[in-house]
């Protein structure tokens, strides 16, 4: 446990000084991280103005609330490993990270924590700033506030093996863009980023309670901003749970099963 | 199966196949192989068995494709076998113990496993971390290899913009910073002129001498091999050709020497002791065979206006081409 802490520490540094090598990049994707959820505020909002104020109960203030907490959680959740296994195999990368006394995942845990720490710092005033602009409407209670960051965090872990086990995939695919662009379709629409689920036909939300994709996301921002019942909350705690149990699982399986694999490709 | 105890590698009738998908060119060889597709089985490594004591340098030749680099990542760790035993350092390296990870390294002259962006120093301190090195030791062993490879001027500066020389210094500071006891060494001197080659070479040396590791290197540069090493082990098409003294391989595989003659009367009438091979000023190279040798010198000497005269076996490259001839038929 301290031999990692330390790797952890030292990981951190490495990665820090990596970011700042890219701060054009990083401000970059940053901004359109921001600017995607609040093209949908704009557009939710046109809509419920025309529908005399509110959306199936959601008001101006309430979908104002719901894409600022979501640009947070969706940074705070975002991830790009799968695009670094692909380089990884390709390239014959993975090697090095294979002779190491050390599982890979760990390198990338604290890599993807120190982008998002940094990003953190310019992230939170841009979301301020856009909350004096567009009025969010919010009921935090101190119960929702202090489950929200155990959800929070679980929908981190979630996201992050669900993608570390989509980044192995790449074992079987070699090219995976088709992989990525099923994935991103299901994100997109099942996750919450397009807006509300409750506002979707309930097919779809049913379809979305089935897999990941809206505990990693849509869950955590309603559970804080007051928009979900006590059976919706415990509903969906026991949800991620679940699902963290899933994806490591999964994850573990496509490891050891990708490494023979990458093993009969020649390493 | 026979395991010698005082082995640090000891390699049993070990065996390596891959599964490649064929096709033909053309696009209707592509559509069939999305309905079949059509596997064939390529040999890589064909049961060789050898051993290393502590503290040997074994160059291991071949040619490319012979199975030297898919015999180095099994050792490693990077590759199951097909079939047969290693074990290093008590170890069964395809287990990727933590423990045998620990006292090994594996460098590979084309890959690198420092991070690009930011300089080698930082990539040492994480190395520490992973490695589990204790502050005072990691000092030490960073000043040895500072010295040593002269990395002072470069430790700082981002990876990618170091010289390929430059880089594999680092490279090798880097996977050398745990002093592992068997090191691994694949094409180390690949693409480098020839004082940075001279620098890792002797630096492979030192190491070796300094903390007693065991060295398995392969390299196509015979400076490199005959520089480090005493004995080596030659493969072919994934079988062992030959294990044993550098000296021994062009005795056993080429039948010829070369004899170098230096007289004022040139080449003519020479072409009666054996094959001239080369004619330059006052000086000319004939190829005899190893059993004549002796007889043709005696004749040389006696009958000819000789200053001077060398006998040299022909070089390592042509012995080991023609013992893959030999051993490929």
């Amino acid at each position: 446990m301290k031999t990692l802490l330390a790797v952890y520490r030292a990981q951190f540094k490495t990665s820090f000084l990596m970011y700042l090598q890219y701060r054009t990049s990083s401000v970059l994707w940053l901004l359109g991280m921001v600017l995607e959820p609040v093209i949908y505020l704009v557009v939710w909002s046109t809509i419920a103005r025309a529908n005399g104020g509110a959306v199936d109960g959601y008001g101006v203030g309430d979908f104002a609330a719901y894409f600022l907490v979501l640009s947070l959680v969706n940074h705070l959740t975002d991830n790009w490993v799968y695009y670094e296994f692909q380089e990884r195999v390709r390239q014959g990368l993975l090697s090095a990270l294979l002779l190491r006394p050390i599982h890979p995942i760990h390198a990338d845990i604290a890599q993807n924590l120190t982008y998002k720490c940094i990003m953190l710092v310019v992230m939170l005033p841009t979301v301020g700033a856009l909350a004096l602009v567009f009025h969010p409407a919010a009921h935090v209670m101190l119960f929702t506030l202090l489950l929200f960051f155990p959800s929070l965090l679980l929908a981190i872990a979630i996201r992050f093996l669900v993608e570390w086990s989509l980044g192995l995939t790449v074992f079987w695919t070699t090219q995976m863009s088709a992989v990525l662009q099923a994935y991103y379709v299901a994100l997109f629409f099942l996750s919450g980023q397009m807006g509300p689920l409750t506002l979707f036909p309930v097919p779809v939300q049913l379809l979305a309670q089935l897999l990941p994709f809206q505990w990693m996301l849509a869950f955590p921002v309603q559970l804080l901003l007051g928009q979900l019942d006590q059976h919706a909350i415990v509903l969906g705690l026991v949800a991620q749970a679940m699902w963290l149990c899933l994806s490591l699982a999964l994850m573990t399986v496509l490891w050891h099963r990708g490494l023979r694999r990458y093993s009969g490709m020649g390493a | 199966m026979l395991m010698d105890h005082s082995s640090v590698i000891s390699v049993c009738d070990l065996r390596r196949h891959y599964t490649v998908s064929r096709r033909d060119a053309g696009l209707k060889a592509a559509l069939r192989s999305i309905v079949r597709r059509v596997t064939s089985e390529v040999v890589a490594v064909d049961g060789i068995t050898f051993h290393l004591a502590p503290g040997e340098i074994v160059g291991f030749l071949g040619p490319n494709g012979a199975g030297k680099t898919t015999t180095l990542k099994m050792l490693s760790g990077l590759l199951y076998p097909t079939d047969g035993t290693a074990v290093v350092l008590d170890y069964v390296p395809w287990r990727r113990e933590r423990a045998l990870l620990q006292q090994i390294a594996l460098v590979m002259g084309q890959r690198s496993q420092l991070q690009w962006d930011i300089p080698a120093i930082d990539s040492f301190a994480l190395n520490q971390a992973i490695y589990r090195i204790d502050p005072p030791t990691y000092r030490h062993t960073l000043d040895e290899l500072t010295e040593l490879l002269d990395l002072a001027p470069l430790l700082t500066k981002p990876v990618r913009t170091l010289s390929l020389g430059e880089r594999m210094k680092c490279e090798l500071a880097a996977a050398l910073l745990h002093r592992p006891r068997v090191l691994f060494l694949d094409e180390p001197t690949i693409g480098l002129d020839v004082t940075s080659q001279r620098r890792i070479r002797t630096f492979i040396a030192e190491y070796n001498l300094r903390y007693e590791a065991t060295v398995l290197l392969t390299s196509h540069y015979m400076a490199d091999v005959e520089a480090l090493c005493r004995r080596v082990i030659l493969i072919h098409r994934g079988k062992l050709l030959f294990d044993g003294n550098l000296r021994e391989l062009a005795q056993r595989f080429s039948s010829h020497k070369t004899v170098t003659v230096y007289t004022p009367e040139g080449a003519s009438g020479l072409a009666s002791y054996g094959e001239v091979i080369s004619t330059e000023e006052g000086q000319v190279k004939l190829r005899v065979p190893r059993a004549d040798t002796a007889w043709v010198v005696h004749r040389l000497l006696e009958e000819r206006t000789i200053s001077d005269l060398t006998i040299e076996d022909p070089p390592i490259e042509q012995v080991i081409e023609q013992a893959s001839c030999l051993g490929g038929r």
